[in-house]
């Protein structure tokens, strides 16, 4: 249990790392791609009953952009 | 002489003629600070589960439900005189649901309380974009009814957007003051206490509050990858149990499900979403969750978008969840009667499940089936299976408008 928590955090910590160590600035004439609509840093709307279904179905929530407890008897 | 100071003259009167053509254009502008329609959106999703494990019965009877939620949204901006953008949405929602456990709180009867119900959620939500210096304030209001459960919601936003538009901060500041009526199954009921129906005498009601802070770092990494972090924890006090839910003993006695009265909840995401060549997209989420109950979870979701063309494209989809039960949690009559507090509600037991799918998008340049205001259309449908032997599908459909 301990080595898979070690696993996980290395795993993190070196994702944050290849993220923000290969940060480039990026032109707003280079970001037709960034700006397509399947690649907003969000849930789809479409999504929205998914993640309340879930909410009551699973005892974890939020982060996710859906709720993160109050507003309904979910969990 | 005269001639150049005829044409210094002339060419003063030209330039003062371009300046006031471009003061047209910014009454041309003026005008479109006026409050314009920028989306409607129209979200429906039909819900069906089947599984054994009520926790209404104890920890087993049938868990059918299905749920038909629809929501209708309105969204609306204008600029102000300092050239703020002010963005205000409106939405409406309205669930209609039936479930075969919420039927057993009171089993002679042929239609007890919550056996169908409807929630009604209206919210409003305020946000003013200062374009220059990349920050945005916000307030939400919301308001939520069923038969037994009432919500109050408010939030405050803030973003900021830093100038090349590449990192973005932003914070949320959210509360839940909600009141939710103590139902309980007919054989605990108190001399005199009510059903909680309609004609069935009045119940007692007991607050549930909720309080959260998001905050998340969104960075683009480069011309295909960008990524955010999400942090978001949540404090809740009050009735936490849900009465009506029965727990079995071990010696043969029941009592209704009884839970601490307060929960902290750590929940911390990261979303990345990476475009791979002209045709795929990798959407890619993982979550991780612990709180002071003992639940600890992980959620990886995958989503791959292919574009068939540029205005379709098809979205098959994996999520993968597993979670370590809470602490409280035990099946249909293992419970130790000396126990504090006490659960046979499987959505709080160890399981994994795994939900899969496919969405379809069309949003084709002169519109869906060539009606121009419906800008596009999202169909998705999902399977969802648990360890515990509950499965469930989903179907939604997205329609968006724009004027």
């Amino acid at each position: 249990m301990r080595r898979r928590q070690i696993i996980l955090k290395n795993f993190l910590f070196g994702f944050a790392l290849f993220c923000f160590a290969s940060c480039s600035a990026v032109k707003p004439y280079q970001k037709s791609r960034l700006n397509d609509s399947e690649m907003e840093l969000s849930s789809r709307k479409s999504q929205k009953f998914e993640q309340n279904f879930q909410s009551y179905r699973e005892g974890a929530s939020g982060a996710n952009g859906g709720k993160s407890g109050g507003g309904c008897g979910c969990n | 002489m005269k001639k150049i100071s005829l044409t210094v003259i002339g060419l003063y009167i030209c330039f003062l003629s371009a300046f006031s053509q471009s003061s047209t254009k910014q009454d041309t502008a003026y005008k479109s600070r006026k409050l314009k329609i920028d989306e409607i959106n129209f979200v429906s999703g039909y819900y069906h589960q089947d599984g054994n494990n009520s926790a209404v019965t104890g920890g087993i009877g049938s868990e059918r439900l299905t749920d038909f939620a629809n929501t209708l949204e309105l969204k609306v901006s204008k600029y102000d005189n300092k050239w703020r953008k002010h963005d205000l949405s409106f939405e409406l929602g309205i669930d209609t649901y039936t479930s075969a456990s919420s039927d057993k709180i009171d089993p002679h009867t042929l239609s007890s309380a919550s056996m169908s119900d409807t929630r009604i959620y209206p919210s409003m939500s305020w946000n003013v974009t200062n374009e220059k210096k990349g920050t945005t304030f916000g307030a939400t209001a919301s308001y939520s009814q069923e038969f037994d459960y009432q919500s109050f919601g408010a939030a405050l936003n803030f973003s900021k957007i830093t100038e090349n538009k590449n990192s973005e901060f932003a914070a949320k500041l959210q509360a839940y003051l909600d009141k939710w009526k103590v139902i309980y199954p007919i054989e605990l009921r108190p001399q005199g206490y009510g059903t909680g129906g309609e004609d069935g005498g009045s119940v007692g009601s007991q607050p549930r509050n909720s309080f959260s802070v998001l905050v998340s770092y969104s960075q683009v990494i480069n011309t295909r990858l960008q990524a955010t972090l999400i942090i978001e924890p949540t404090y809740q006090q009050g009735l936490l149990a849900t009465k009506y839910q029965r727990v079995y003993f071990t010696d043969g006695s029941e009592q209704a499900e009884t839970l601490p009265d307060k929960r902290f909840k750590i929940p911390l995401g990261i979303r990345a979403n990476y475009f791979l060549g002209d045709r795929f997209i990798i959407r890619s989420y993982y979550r991780f969750y612990t709180d002071d109950w003992g639940l600890r979870a992980h959620t990886i979701d995958l989503e791959v978008p292919v574009k068939i063309t540029p205005f379709f494209s098809l979205s098959p989809f994996y999520r993968f969840y597993t979670q370590k039960g809470i602490k409280y949690f035990a099946p249909y009559g293992m419970h130790q009667s000396n126990n504090t507090y006490f659960t046979s509600d499987y959505d709080l037991s160890k399981f994994t499940s795994n939900y899969f799918g496919m969405g379809i998008r069309i949003a084709p340049p002169k519109g869906v089936l060539g009606i121009q205001q419906l800008n596009s259309l999202e169909l998705r449908f999902g399977h969802y299976i648990r360890s515990t032997d509950l499965n469930s599908n989903i179907v939604s459909l997205h329609l968006k408008f724009k004027p």
